[in-house]
């Protein structure tokens, strides 16, 4: 036999045996299926949900269809990620200047906070988060204020928002808070477990990125002129970032990723929302395929994205 | 060597702000934090002289209180040595690798070898043991041994994929392509829910698995797909002409493997595996949302249920933390003697 032909072969066998196996799951999936008696489909999505959210960005109602209700678990996934991002990206660079910069305190301040935020799992810091924000704050009617409109209690952040009169600052009123936008406790402890974690994250690839270049960069900066905060920001700091453009990237899309744990504090993100229709529905195969389709697919985009960034980062550079 | 310290600090305006800034807040917080922590803290597990300091000062006496569980678990209360020994044997094998400079192979068989051994002392059923069902397992020995049995299953697994998708066979490359991207494409909680709902379905009757076999499963499978990829990227650093050499010197492909690029490539790409091993020992927590109670899921178990000790979540929270930690840092030294290791083995190469 010829080695093309081998290869053929072997291809083949291969071929069959994934597709033997895949038939065979199938088989045995379908039977279990009977047995229990759970119907298959994706039928089940245009029915009421049957369930409440917790809080959902999207208006939704038990009546609405369960459709929706992923739509809406989406849009709270994105309601936290998206700024989680962004605050997490200006809280890491920061954190990272902090760590690299010639004050020996603050460095000392921030290499502690990276340490510790880095090293305790992030299902351990939501727990805390929320259990501080739910058990020891005071209750609305002794709410904190933190400054004018602005109060912090059990049942969340009160803000000054637009309402139905136009604008109206939040106000203390019987035992609740009254007018403009609240937080709530959840997502509140999401977003600080989030871009704290993700930002000792950014900041210490920060760091790598800027020790990795070759020392003669910060020498010969500092031989033509600069002042060592000069030589940082402009001759080291535009090369570190092109080399911790990717690990970065792939830190933010980490983010989008641990919002997933927010099922652990019971904020309704698109996980949170699949576990609860399967168990509704008993449609464990159609709920977690959903979630998985949606995470690739924003895998997807965020290569997408990364690619498109790296590749402008290059433009103009000597090769 | 004072004034060059005073400089640093408050050598211009923007560090002497910040400098003033830090005193500030450590004025502000500290005072109250030692206050809470030391000075009104009990430090017995007396219920009434916790709730008395309440708000006032910590209740260290919950760690002692509640140590077993947060540490063991639900695990049997008259063979409570079993899962102390077992964590042991892991953190033991941690220590040893962490501060013993070991062979790679010597290495390998003891991280193996550990997490084995504290499987046989937890399950037990031999040898005059009380065979105990792995729904009772808990605590450190749990997330030890999930780290552990992890990694010792996701390596060689990572090994074959990352080869796999070397090959000449298209088809091949494709499938674990494919694997691979979409384990790193999905966050593990939704893998841990695969594992918990879909499973189930897909073993034949008369095969069904334990919760803790499941969610083994699915974390080999996501951390294999991460290793594959460190794995795959040493790969792309053997020059080709190793091969070829081998080939010269009389080797099998498999030997050449074996012999020649394998021990390169794990060498390289120790440290990065080892930031693997943190990372995974950190996830392991994730598997209390689907009902395992290592360390995290413990935490809760110690406490919810439990209106006196409850209100000093906080204090068993901060002890749990330091706990993890301590692993993490141990882990990190491993990752840093590994990093050191792998240049003095082959120092005449990195000589020339």
């Amino acid at each position: 036999m010829t080695p093309r032909n081998t290869a053929r072969l072997a291809q083949a066998l291969i071929l069959a045996a994934f597709l033997g196996l895949a038939a065979l799951l199938a088989v045995t999936t379908a039977e279990h299926l009977a047995q229990r008696g759970i119907r298959s489909g994706f039928d089940f999505l245009l029915e009421p949900a049957g369930f409440a959210l917790g809080e959902s960005l999207l208006a939704f109602e038990p009546e609405d269809t369960t459709l929706r209700a992923f739509a809406a678990g989406l849009a709270n996934t994105l309601r936290v990620a998206v700024p989680g991002v962004l605050l997490a990206l200006a809280v890491g660079v920061l954190t990272g200047f902090a760590r690299m910069g010639d004050n020996p305190l603050v460095r000392g301040l921030a290499s502690a906070a990276i340490d510790v935020f880095r090293n305790v799992p992030l299902l351990l810091q939501l727990l805390a988060w929320y259990f501080i924000l739910t058990d020891l704050l005071p209750a609305a009617d002794a709410a904190l204020r933190l400054g004018p409109g602005v109060y912090l209690s059990k049942s969340g952040l009160a803000l000054p928002w637009w309402g139905e009169q136009g604008f109206e600052p939040p106000e203390i009123a019987g035992f609740g808070i009254e007018g403009g936008a609240r937080l709530t406790p959840e997502y509140l402890a999401m977003l600080l477990g989030l871009v704290l974690y993700s930002a000792a994250y950014i900041a210490e690839t920060l760091r790598a990125a800027v020790e990795a270049l070759p020392p003669g960069q910060r020498l010969a900066a500092l031989a033509m002129g600069m002042t060592p905060r000069q030589a940082f920001l402009l001759v080291l700091l535009p090369q570190a970032w092109r080399a911790a453009l990717p690990p970065v990237t792939s830190q933010l899309l980490n983010l989008f990723k641990n919002a997933s744990l927010a099922v652990a504090i019971g904020y309704p993100d698109l996980v949170s929302v699949a576990g609860t229709s399967l168990n509704q529905t008993g449609r464990a195969i159609e709920c977690l395929s959903i979630v998985i389709a949606v995470y690739l697919l924003l895998s997807l985009a965020a290569a997408a994205l990364s690619h498109r960034l790296e590749a402008r980062s290059l433009r103009g550079t000597p090769r | 060597m004072i004034s060059s310290r005073l400089r640093q600090l408050f050598g211009d305006p923007l560090n002497a702000m910040l400098s003033l800034g830090v005193l500030a807040v450590a004025l502000v917080c500290l005072p109250p934090l030692i206050r809470w922590g030391l000075v009104n803290a009990v430090f017995q597990p007396d219920p009434a002289a916790c709730e008395a300091a309440q708000g006032q000062g910590a209740c260290w006496g919950v760690v002692a209180e509640k140590a077993r569980f947060i540490l063991l678990g639900r695990y049997p209360a008259e063979a409570l040595w079993r899962p102390l020994l077992a964590a042991g044997l892991i953190a033991g094998s941690w220590l040893v690798a962490a501060f013993a400079r070991l062979s790679g192979g010597k290495l390998a068989g003891l991280l193996a070898l550990a997490p084995l051994a504290a499987l046989a002392l937890l399950g037990g059923g031999f040898a005059g043991l009380d065979s105990v069902p792995t729904e009772l397992w808990g605590g450190l020995p749990l997330t030890l041994l999930l780290t552990t049995a992890g990694m010792a299953g996701a390596l060689p697994l990572g090994v074959a994929v990352a080869n796999g998708r070397r090959s000449q066979l298209p088809v091949l490359r494709g499938i674990l392509t494919g694997y691979v991207e979409l384990a790193r494409g999905i966050p593990l909680v939704a893998a841990l829910f695969v594992a918990s709902f879909l499973l189930p379905l897909f073993f034949p009757d008369g095969m069904a698995l334990d919760m803790l076999w499941r969610v083994l499963i699915a974390i080999v499978l996501f951390a294999a797909a991460y290793l594959s990829e460190i794995i795959r990227g040493g790969l792309q650093a053997i020059p080709p002409g190793q091969l070829d050499a081998a080939a010269a010197l009389g080797f099998t492909p498999w030997q050449a493997q074996r012999h020649v690029v394998l021990p390169q490539v794990l060498g390289a790409v120790a440290p990065s595996l080892a930031n693997s091993a943190i990372a995974l020992f950190k996830d392991t927590s994730l598997v209390t949302i689907v009902s395992l109670y290592e360390l995290t899921g413990s935490l809760g178990l110690a406490l919810a249920g439990d209106p006196q000790w409850r209100p000093f979540y906080l204090e068993a929270w901060i002890f749990l933390a330091a706990t993890y930690w301590v692993g993490c840092a141990l882990l990190a030294r491993l990752s840093r003697q590994l990093e050191y290791a792998h240049p003095r083995r082959q120092g005449h190469q990195t000589r020339l």
